[in-house]
């Protein structure tokens, strides 16, 4: 017989029905006989990634953690795009789509933490490592991923360091208990200079993931996850508003002829 | 470029060269009206217009329509159209069912991502080999980057069903002979004589076709997207009309747990 092997779920069937369960194991756990009514959120996404039960430090920052990124706010891409399904009434897994699929990128998204969280890998709280990394030239090997137009973590446009993104440095340093979030706190300014861009949300992220000894496959999926909230809540906004009151913005035909190249 | 006062200059308009749409009026797609223009143009001929900025003859057209009818493949296991039927199964919908399937077969094992290596390689490998490189090290240094040479070898089995019928259809338009296709074959030759068992899957002879088309790795990659879509409405419909959660049921035993044991909270 074919199997789903699975080290996360242990299902115990009902008697007489094998297709419905009786208990239901996490990691171990009994999730509706034990976890429910007594774990966080935060503890189940923590034992669901991790395989293990947060500590109550781990718990603390992977809730403020989630709390900073649960809403991108509208001018984000992620959330313009799940706006847009709101707008023409879409599905609410059409919008909650668009978000992934835009907030996924090399530009804020998910891949760019995914990226960050690799350097964070192969420089830890060094450096020296920082320096040579950060100055190496992005890889130009075949992917379906364009190459990185920016050092990932930090920020392709600002020109100083988000005060937002400060308040939520300052504030997962102080709790994490891991040492990259306060290291990156301590030498943001010199990590700013040595990759000529302002510190932005998805490098503080990044770090945080990575404190909670989370994988960069694993950060970059939790990242996509934690960032749906506010996707979802403005597209439903958008699919109470008339459509006239969102932008449709103006056209400028560069050059009507040139789209044809010979 | 980048910064505050280069997004104030972009900001509340679309400044752009491929079209645009004049309510009540007309539609600009790459410089070309679309209903006057382009209003007998082919469907795939306007996608590839769309990509590419240029025309293929109707030999290359048809080259480019057998690689996607050959792998349309109606078969609800495959993983790509199992979500496909799984959305009909689960009564979502069709728009979000095909459209997830389609994202899934941008896959590093098939689809997108193991095109977009082959295409890119057997590109980079023909300039190498023009300029008095071989292959053997061509082959040696693609391995040390991906660590598979992409188009080669295959998940479920090691032959491909799609590349005869490619390749007679290829031969009767006279395109067989491209210098990329000639490759992906020498390359296989190379592989089997140096005992490796990977024999060229549908990734490789499409990517192949796609290089001596001249699209660039980032034309064919958007080329290909549609490619599977044709087998996924069949999966859908047949599990759409089925009864409802009744496609691939999985009982309780047909989940091997490898986790730790029972443990309190």
């Amino acid at each position: 017989m074919q199997t789903i092997s699975t080290q996360i779920w242990h299902e115990e069937a009902e008697p007489g029905n094998p297709f419905a369960a009786q208990v239901a194991r996490c990691r171990g756990y009994d999730v509706y006989g034990e976890m429910l009514g007594r774990a966080r959120w935060s503890d189940m996404l923590f034992l669901l990634f991790s395989g293990q039960r947060p500590t109550t430090a781990q718990a603390e920052l992977l809730e403020s953690l989630a709390v900073a990124l649960a809403n991108p706010g509208p001018r984000d891409a992620s959330v313009h795009a799940a706006m847009c399904g709101g707008i023409g009434g879409s599905t609410s897994a059409s919008c909650l789509t668009a978000a992934l699929a835009i907030g996924a990128g090399l530009n804020g998204g998910g891949r760019e933490v995914f990226l960050a969280m690799e350097n964070w890998q192969l420089c830890a709280c060094d450096l020296s490592r920082w320096a040579i990394r950060l100055a190496e030239k992005p890889s130009d090997v075949a992917s379906i991923w364009p190459a990185a137009e920016h050092p990932a973590g930090f920020d392709a446009h600002a020109i100083s360091t988000g005060l937002p993104v400060c308040q939520t440095l300052a504030v997962l340093a102080a709790c994490s208990p891991g040492q990259r979030l306060a290291w990156l706190d301590a030498h943001r300014l010199q990590l700013e200079a040595l990759s000529g861009h302002p510190l932005a949300f998805s490098g503080v992220a990044a770090a945080a993931l990575a404190d909670l000894d989370l994988t960069p496959e694993q950060g970059e999926m939790l990242y996509l996850l934690l960032r749906l909230p506010g996707a979802a809540a403005h597209a439903l906004e958008q699919k109470q508003i008339s459509h006239k009151s969102f932008p449709f913005f103006s056209l400028e035909l560069i050059d009507d002829t040139n789209g044809e190249k010979s | 470029m980048n910064g505050p006062d280069y997004l104030s200059q972009k900001a509340g308009k679309l400044q752009t060269a491929m079209g645009g749409f004049f309510p009540g009026s007309h539609v600009v797609f790459r410089g070309q009206t679309l209903h006057t223009d382009l209003k007998d143009m082919d469907w795939m001929a306007l996608y590839l217009y769309g990509i590419c900025g240029r025309r293929f003859s109707d030999a290359e057209m048809q080259l480019m329509n057998a690689l996607w009818t050959y792998t349309s493949y109606p078969d609800a296991r495959i993983w790509n159209n199992r979500v496909a039927a799984l959305s009909g199964s689960a009564r979502s919908t069709g728009n979000l069912g095909l459209a997830a399937a389609l994202s899934i077969s941008e896959a590093h094992i098939y689809g997108r991502g193991n095109e977009v290596q082959a295409i890119s390689f057997f590109i980079a490998t023909r300039k190498r080999l023009d300029t008095g490189g071989n292959l053997a090290d061509c082959l040696q240094d693609e391995m040390k980057t991906h660590r598979r040479i992409a188009g080669y070898g295959r998940p479920l089995i090691n032959a491909d069903e799609r590349i005869a019928p490619i390749m007679a259809k290829a031969t009767a338009l006279g395109l067989d002979q491209g210098r990329h296709i000639q490759l992906a074959f020498a390359i296989e030759r190379h592989l089997l004589d140096s005992g490796r068992n990977l024999r060229m899957n549908y990734g490789a002879v499409v990517s192949a076709f796609g290089a001596d088309l001249e699209l660039s790795p980032e034309e064919f990659y958007l080329f290909m997207f549609p490619s599977f879509l044709a087998g996924m409405p069949p999966c859908f419909l047949e599990a759409r009309h089925g009864v409802e959660g009744s496609l691939f049921p999985l009982s309780c035993t047909d989940i091997a747990y490898q986790g730790v044991g029972p443990r309190r909270w």
